[in-house]
């Protein structure tokens, strides 16, 4: 299968890539690990008239702790992610999901950037980051701004990004507390989207008595990676408990939109979501010292 | 565009079409037909090549993201017309019945065995997770595996 033709090119810095964007309209494609998008264009899916090759472009795929937060590269490969000792220091949600994300080969070039901006609701990322409260810094000819994570995902496949714009790094709240996190997922086998897939992050006050911090987002049961809001607020200012976790796992069912499919019934995978927000929960607790 | 890429060691030079797919132009430009095309839906793993060291879908990868970088395909595994350990044990090991996955799924290897010498079962089923095969049912790949570790490993190691 063959993409439609298309102009290529491959520029060195991020400035020349800006200029670039800017000067091609809206026809223009980012091409990062590539690993969604070629296939969209095989299917003819997408079909843009440029493919911008950010791969020679140096330093987008840092993953560095920074101004409070932990920096993540738009660049950065799932499996860099895997391997990264400061992902594992930092941030357990995210240790947690990047196993899990398609396969070895997919994981070697795919990109935590690209399946964000891909917008996919049945990425992993997206859960993981709204779940986190990161944020997305995006860059065009024009400046810099960054953008809430809970204003990023629009719609099926559409970002709040422009067509000028490069998504060139993620911020992501370093822990303040003791806290915890979690990804869980269920596929039917390796590579497969999620059937359900769910992450949870949780921070505790001090005195580990209190939830100071609540994430919990949903994958593949909406249009988008579902934010849990009610089961979020359900959770802050409590003490952390079985009770009060089966009471936000059946809140995060409720936000849950999922349609039957060859994966499962909807009814299936919101019971699906429910037992995973639960055990997500334990688990983050039990990191956090509240076993 | 003017792609030139290091091949199994060889600098080899072409004209290709950007839309043109690494899988297409190894097979048909550069005639090294080793590698193959399963799916074509980044799924199957099949056209697994290491580019740069990695292993990566050659299907899921334009020829010119390749320009200036090096390539391992199947053909490569061979040193001085000697089989690789990964190859022997793959031939001893029955680690292929029809024969289609086994250049990706030794290139796996190749690259597992490089990073970690003594994987566990677990671990070399994770690694080639990616990799399916419809005939082996994957016992004798993951024999064919270890026993190319043991191999490769001096007497005595890791006992």
């Amino acid at each position: 299968m063959y993409p439609a033709a298309f102009d290529y090119v491959a520029p060195r810095t991020v400035d020349e890539t800006l200029a670039i964007l800017a000067d091609r309209g809206e026809d223009v494609k980012i091409l990062a690990g590539g690993q969604s998008l070629i296939p969209m264009m095989k299917l003819r899916l997408a079909t843009p008239e440029t493919l911008v090759d950010i791969n020679r472009v140096p330093g987008l795929d840092a993953v560095e702790v920074a101004d409070g937060h932990l920096t993540v590269g738009a660049l950065t490969r799932h499996n860099d992610i895997v391997s990264s000792e400061i992902v594992s220091a930092e941030n357990h949600t995210m240790a947690a999901a990047a196993p899990w994300i398609s396969d070895p080969l997919v994981r070697n070039l795919g990109t935590v950037g690209g399946s964000l901006a891909h917008s996919d609701p049945q990425g992993d990322w997206g859960s993981v980051m709204l779940a986190c409260g990161a944020e997305m810094v995006a860059r065009t000819t024009r400046g810099q701004r960054t953008i809430p994570v809970d204003e990023f995902f629009v719609d099926l496949f559409t970002s709040a990004l422009e067509p000028d714009e490069l998504l060139t790094e993620i911020h992501v709240p370093r822990y303040r507390g003791p806290a915890g996190g979690t990804y869980l997922k269920l596929e039917r086998k390796v590579g497969d989207y999620a059937t359900v897939g769910v992450a949870v992050h949780l921070q505790l006050d001090g005195a580990r008595e209190r939830i100071e911090q609540a994430g919990i987002a949903l994958t593949a049961v909406g249009p988008k990676n579902i934010k849990a809001v009610d089961a979020e607020q359900a959770l802050l200012g409590e003490a952390p408990g079985e009770d009060l976790f089966a009471e936000a796992a059946e809140l995060a069912a409720a936000a849950a939109e999922p349609r039957t499919d060859v994966r499962g019934s909807a009814d299936y995978k919101r019971s699906v979501v429910s037992t995973f927000v639960r055990r997500g929960l334990s688990r983050a607790a039990g990191q956090a010292g509240r076993g | 565009m003017k792609v030139t890429v290091t091949i199994n060691g060889t600098e080899r030079e072409a004209d290709v079409e950007p839309r043109v797919l690494l899988a297409d132009f190894i097979r048909t430009q550069l005639g090294l037909t080793g590698t193959h095309i399963g799916c074509d839906t980044t799924s199957c793993g099949v056209c697994t090549v290491l580019l740069d060291g990695t292993p990566v879908k050659s299907c899921t990868v334009f020829a010119v993201q390749a320009d200036g970088r090096s390539i391992t395909t199947v053909e490569g595994l061979r040193t001085d017309g000697e089989l690789s350990a990964v190859q022997r044990a793959f031939k001893e090991e029955h680690g292929l019945q029809c024969g289609f996955c086994t250049p990706a799924m030794m290139l796996v290897a190749t690259d597992l065995l490089e990073s970690n010498p003594d994987p566990s079962e677990d671990e070399i089923r994770w690694a080639i997770s990616g990799n399916l095969c419809r005939c082996t049912g994957y016992v004798n790949i993951v024999k064919a595996i270890q026993a190319a570790a043991r191999s490769a490993q001096p007497v005595g190691a890791g006992e």
